[in-house]
């Protein structure tokens, strides 16, 4: 017999094919945004291993998802069609194949560049961790912008629609089982003493730099899948796409749900896609909520609005 | 060699006003150790403050220029003990990445608020002081407001000198940044002192927005950004809480980004403050004055 998690996670796997199977009756729109609500729980779920788990302070989430997308758009568009021609295959399995390969590849190039950015701020306080996770944001957008083959700043278009209900949600439970099967293992022990008390847990013989750069890794390598899913469902990216905003967005749904708490952060992620949706007049003013809400929620309640256990006693630093 | 002179002292002009939104990040950091991201906001309505301030008085004139600065410092002073007292003292004794996520906030609602009281499009700055160039023998041009930059930041650095080596509140300061327990043993109010550091490095900031935008001329509510990040690479570089370690690592970057600028990779110039960043962090994480600190439980 499976452990429930891995039954939870076939689950949702199986549900997420059986819906994908009718959902040429869903309303595109709806299934645009639901499809929107999955990216952004990976999103979310991807920085709270970072940011709420182990306690560091990353700004560059979009960044990420940025060199997924621009990686896995390029390999459906320039490399696999070719490559599908050369060996001669086509139909569905071939570009579930081609576009599996293609996230992962999004994937995994973000997490290289999660560690390049990584190993040299994570030796030193949070703070710079801050600083240096904006500052490559907008590194990588500046980057992007430049290359003339990656379409400068008008982006790519035509990206083939490959993104549908089965990869999204497949994804989001793979990010979900994955985040927290690793913060509850014995090994994932070592990211919340990270988080409690970086001295301490040194002290206890734990290599605290590894497991930041870890957590940081990991969290890029899905916010790089999370970046391929979004490439393409909107079939069309720019560099402007992934800014600073962007990044926010995510951090404010990370500290809404609760810093920590995969649940919370689910739900904060529900919460944040689909109310912009209801409340279009108000949409221009988003980043001034946004941005009222944190301070509140800092001063009110710091440990977001869906966690309702007590709160552990902060100690005073 | 004209060429290099006359790129010495545009970067050392751009980097004169590096270093005064430098000085704002690392005396901050010195008392309360944690890294004001509102401040670069605090540069933007400084110079909006000089903007709107300079509708009200003759322009290209040198004693009201002087009297638009000293209103603007004192209006982004306010705001900074303002921004202090509301959002950054109930959380004194918070874990330092409530303080971080606060400081966020802040800085996004100021520059939210300002796309919305000041509207989104970039404006034409007036010339706030006479407008002449100096031209040397070499051919060198050194425009007036070069002049009047370096000159504003001289006089703002020694009298911040002043303020921090000889005064009362300045031993105060130095005293909170050394030790904020013992500090408020032997008897300083270290809410007072918090508030003071926070109103002059604001008002620097102000100072800084004001030359920034007299020598490029347009303003806009997000123009705080890149030159508050730059400015805190400079403060790490030149050793985070140390303040003649802020003014060196502000003409340094200046002076290293103008080069870039002038070279074949200037569409990169952006870029190269964070990878000076990333070097520093990684060979000298205390920077080029300061002293390493071992913490100690």
């Amino acid at each position: 017999m499976l452990p429930r998690s891995q039954i939870l996670l076939l689950a949702t796997v199986a549900a997420s094919l059986g819906v994908t199977m009718f959902s040429d009756g869903i309303d595109p729109y709806f299934l645009l945004v639901i499809k929107n609500v999955g990216i952004n729980i990976i999103l979310a779920v991807s920085l709270n291993l970072v940011n709420g788990y182990t306690g560091q302070f990353s700004l560059g989430h979009a960044g990420f998802m940025a060199v997924g997308a621009y990686t896995s758009a390029a390999i459906t568009l320039f490399l696999g069609p070719p490559l599908l021609a050369a060996i001669g295959m086509h139909g569905v399995a071939a570009t579930a194949g081609l576009f599996l390969a293609a996230l992962v590849a999004g994937g995994l190039v973000a997490a290289l560049a999660g560690l390049l950015v990584g190993i040299p701020s994570l030796r030193l306080k949070g703070d710079y961790l801050a600083i240096v996770t904006l500052g490559f944001g907008e590194i990588i957008r500046v980057i992007f912008r430049n290359v003339q083959s990656l379409g400068g700043a008008l982006g790519l278009n035509g990206i083939p629609p490959y993104t549908n209900f089965f990869w999204t949600f497949t994804f989001v439970a793979l990010t979900v089982y994955v985040i927290i099967s690793m913060v509850h293992s014995t090994y994932g022990r070592g990211f919340l003493a990270v988080h409690d008390d970086e001295v301490a847990a040194e002290a206890m013989g734990l290599n605290t730099t590894r497991y930041k750069v870890i957590a940081f890794v990991v969290g890029a390598f899905f916010a790089g899948i999370a970046g391929g899913l979004y490439g393409h469902s909107q079939r069309s990216i720019d560099p402007q796409t992934f800014n600073f905003v962007k990044s926010i967005e995510i951090v404010v749904m990370v500290i809404l749900g609760g810093m920590g708490n995969t649940v919370g952060v689910i739900l904060a992620a529900v919460l944040l896609t689909l109310l912009p949706e209801f409340l279009r007049p108000i949409a221009e003013y988003r980043m001034m909520i946004y941005s009222l809400l944190l301070i509140v929620l800092m001063l009110t309640r710091p440990q977001g609005l869906f966690t309702w256990r007590r709160a552990k006693v902060q100690p005073a630093t | 060699m004209t060429e290099f002179l006359q790129q010495l002292i545009n970067g050392l002009s751009l980097g004169a006003i590096y270093a005064l939104i430098a000085l704002g990040y690392t005396m901050v950091y010195g008392v309360l150790r944690f890294i004001n991201f509102a401040h670069s906001d605090i540069f933007m309505v400084g110079a909006f403050a000089g903007y709107y301030l300079g509708h009200y008085l003759p322009a290209e004139n040198l004693g009201c220029g002087l009297l638009i600065l000293a209103g603007a410092m004192l209006i982004c002073a306010l705001l900074g003990m303002t921004i202090e007292r509301l959002a950054y003292r109930p959380l004194r004794n918070r874990s330092k990445l409530n303080v971080l996520i606060t400081a966020i906030g802040v800085s996004l609602l100021l520059e939210n608020a300002g796309q919305f009281f000041f509207g989104a499009k970039s404006k034409a700055y007036p010339s706030l002081f006479p407008v002449h160039n100096f031209t040397s023998a070499g051919g060198i041009v050194l425009s007036s407001n070069q002049l009047a930059v370096f000159i504003v930041a001289i006089l703002l650095l020694v009298g911040l000198q002043f303020i921090v080596l000889r005064t009362r509140i300045g031993t105060a300061m130095r005293a909170v940044s050394f030790n904020h327990i013992a500090s408020s043993l032997v008897g300083i109010n270290n809410d007072v002192v918090i508030s003071f550091t926070f109103g002059l490095g604001s008002a620097l900031a102000a100072a800084g927005g004001i030359l920034y935008s007299v020598n490029y001329q347009a303003i806009d509510p997000l123009m705080g950004v890149l030159p508050g990040l730059k400015a805190f690479v400079a403060a790490v570089l030149g050793g985070i809480g140390n303040i003649p370690g802020a003014a060196l690592g502000g003409l340094l970057l200046g002076v290293i980004e103008t080069f870039v600028n002038g070279s074949r990779y200037s569409t990169y110039t952006d870029a190269i403050a964070f990878a000076l960043l990333i070097l520093i962090l990684l060979f000298r994480p205390a920077g080029l004055l300061g002293k390493l600190q071992v913490e100690k439980v």
